[in-house]
């Protein structure tokens, strides 16, 4: 049987709870239940702990081509993606305009928001000081993912 | 019908995922220990070829600025299984028969599909969910179908997918086809078979059925059979491994009983490990030692013996006990060691192990520490955690000049991006 772990959040507003559980697999599942907790009352939101919130369900919806990635460097600040987030990529993606996408570039990744100006792709950056790159022939390209979502150490605790 | 997927050059591949500017450009990587070469991309087929000790090479893989690699099983495993998790997804039964290649059953699909058109959208989608370029046969038998997929990857006209249904185009493939590199032939039958003036495929299914049987027994006669397009071989769907062998060659050779048992108890605590991955414990130790093979001036030396465990076992520490005392017993002063390996047998499952009276280790507790132990390594790094006896590897350990990240495995690895 899990274990579980209460999580009360009390505030201005009464917030209704919320009832975690950690699933001990590879999977992260948090069950929850969406009736409030009073102590000392018997739980009435036991009947609907098989309500699981999977973070890797919800995030990866195609496992086998989904990798993840690190950002390095400041060019996309201004879209609040920083240094030391963790990018979620999905291969397997055809990107779509305004898509934030991995590509490979003349010997490089990088990652960049994708823009389609008639049949001209654009590469544009999320930082004044860098300036848009226009794909053309002679480049050596390629769309290696789509980004679907970043995560961020929001206490910072690990420095990668 | 069978279907035969097999990545294309496939632990280069790997390397060129996560390094798309090595896209065109030679690459082999090397085996443990760095060793010799186990793959080449393409282009490196031209200057080396499989097999060729890496100390010999050195120079011709520098003028020819061929990219070195060693091998990064971490990641090789990794996309292996994200290929292997993709076919699955198209048909009901599949096969993985190697790291690279999987046979998938195809019965009944040409009800529906067009076979050809079908398996061209399953290689498609393995490669766009993966980024390793793979290829297909499809044919009646899996010899057969082993056949077509060489032509898949042979002649690009094909656009990955090569069907063998009909006679006369199974009769043009095999005609073509170099005895050596039919599935089965191995290069002892190989040799012998020129010399009875078989080279081809075509040759081999004209001889009789009683000379095959008499020059080759029953496994040439299933041969002979699979490649007319008669089944032998069906698919072999997964079970629990009835051994299970780890084994390294060292970068040194190693005279020192002390440093020769550091290796072997890290064999049995890895063999440990894998028990217990798949729920299973051993009745039977086994290890082996042996000195180097390749030196003309030193005597060669094979050593193996084997111990059985008063109860089966899946603790590390209980199988580097019992392969103690079996090196004791094996060791002899004097030689030079190259390789050495421990092999667990009898396996059953956990659950099922028969108790002894007189057998006094704690079980639960064992099983607790273990449990413990296997999480911590899973959640830091492999061997984060180990017994004393194991050392710190210094001395025996593999020589990774050339390692690549462990993109896929570890967060500490990621790709980097800009």
């Amino acid at each position: 049987m899990e274990s579980y772990i209460f999580v009360r959040m009390s505030g201005r507003k009464r917030i209704t709870i919320e009832l975690f559980r950690a699933d001990t697999n590879s999977n992260l599942a948090l069950p929850y239940a969406d009736e409030g907790i009073q102590a000392g009352f018997p739980n009435p939101a036991q009947d609907y702990l098989d309500l699981c919130l999977d973070l890797n369900k919800e995030l990866v919806t195609n496992p086998p081509a989904t990798f993840y990635g690190r950002v390095r460097g400041d060019s996309l600040v201004d879209a609040d993606v920083l240094e030391g987030d963790v990018l979620i990529v999905d291969k397997s993606l055809t990107p779509l305009e305004g898509d934030l996408v991995v590509v490979f570039i003349d010997g490089d990744f990088t990652l960049k928001f994708i823009h389609k100006d008639n049949e001209v792709i654009w590469l544009i950056p999320a930082n004044s000081k860098y300036n848009p790159i226009k794909v053309t022939k002679e480049n050596d390209f390629m769309v290696w993912g789509v980004v679907t979502y970043t995560i961020r150490d929001n206490r910072k605790r690990k420095r990668r | 019908m069978f279907l035969l997927v097999d990545c294309n050059n496939f632990f280069a591949s790997c390397e060129r995922v996560f390094n798309p500017a090595l896209q065109n450009k030679p690459i082999v990587v090397l085996s443990n220990n760095d060793g010799c070469v186990i793959a080449r991309s393409n282009e490196a087929k031209k200057i080396v070829k499989m097999g060729d000790p890496y100390f010999k090479i050195k120079d011709i893989l520098q003028e020819n600025e061929v990219i070195i690699f060693s091998s990064n099983y971490s990641l090789y495993g990794d996309m292996s299984r994200r290929v292997m998790l993709t076919l699955a997804t198209f048909v009901k039964d599949l096969e993985v028969y190697s790291i690279d290649e999987a046979f998938l059953d195809l019965e009944g699909f040409d009800k529906h599909y067009d076979l050809t058109d079908y398996a061209r959208k399953i290689i498609r989608i393995t490669t766009k969910n993966t980024g390793i370029p793979v290829s297909g046969g499809i044919a009646a038998t899996k010899t057969l179908a082993k056949v077509a997929n060489k032509y898949a990857k042979r002649y690009k006209g094909y656009k990955g997918i090569c069907l063998l249904d009909t006679d006369t185009k199974i009769q043009k493939a095999l005609k073509l086809f170099e005895i050596g590199d039919v599935w089965g032939i191995g290069y002892k039958y190989d040799k012998k078979l020129q010399r009875y003036g078989i080279k081809t495929a075509w040759d081999f299914i004209n001889k009789p059925e009683s000379w095959i049987r008499t020059q080759m027994g029953v496994v040439g006669v299933r041969t002979w059979k699979e490649l007319q397009g008669i089944r032998c071989f069906n698919l072999e769907l997964p079970h629990s491994k009835k051994s299970i062998c780890t084994s390294r060659s060292f970068p040194i050779e190693i005279t020192d009983f002390e440093i020769l048992y550091e290796a072997i108890a890290n064999f049995a605590a890895s063999c440990g490990r894998k028990l217990r991955e798949q729920k299973t414990c051993a009745g039977t130790v086994t290890v082996f030692i042996h000195s180097n093979f390749f030196r003309d001036d030193l005597s060669p030396f094979y050593q193996t013996r084997s111990l059985q465990l008063p109860v089966a076992s899946n603790a590390s520490s209980e199988l580097i006990i019992a392969a103690k005392t079996i090196l004791k017993g094996i060791y002899q002063k004097g030689y030079a060691f190259k390789k050495a390996g421990v092999i667990v047998s009898e396996l059953i499952k956990e659950d099922e192990v028969q108790g002894n009276l007189f057998y006094r280790i704690d079980r639960e507790r064992e099983q607790r520490l273990y449990k413990v132990l296997d999480m911590l390594n899973r959640k830091i790094a492999p061997d984060a955690l180990k017994l004393a006896v194991q050392g710190n590897g210094k001395k025996w350990a593999l020589s990774r000049k050339y390692l690549s990240r462990r993109y896929t495995t570890s967060w500490d690895d990621l790709i980097e991006i800009k």
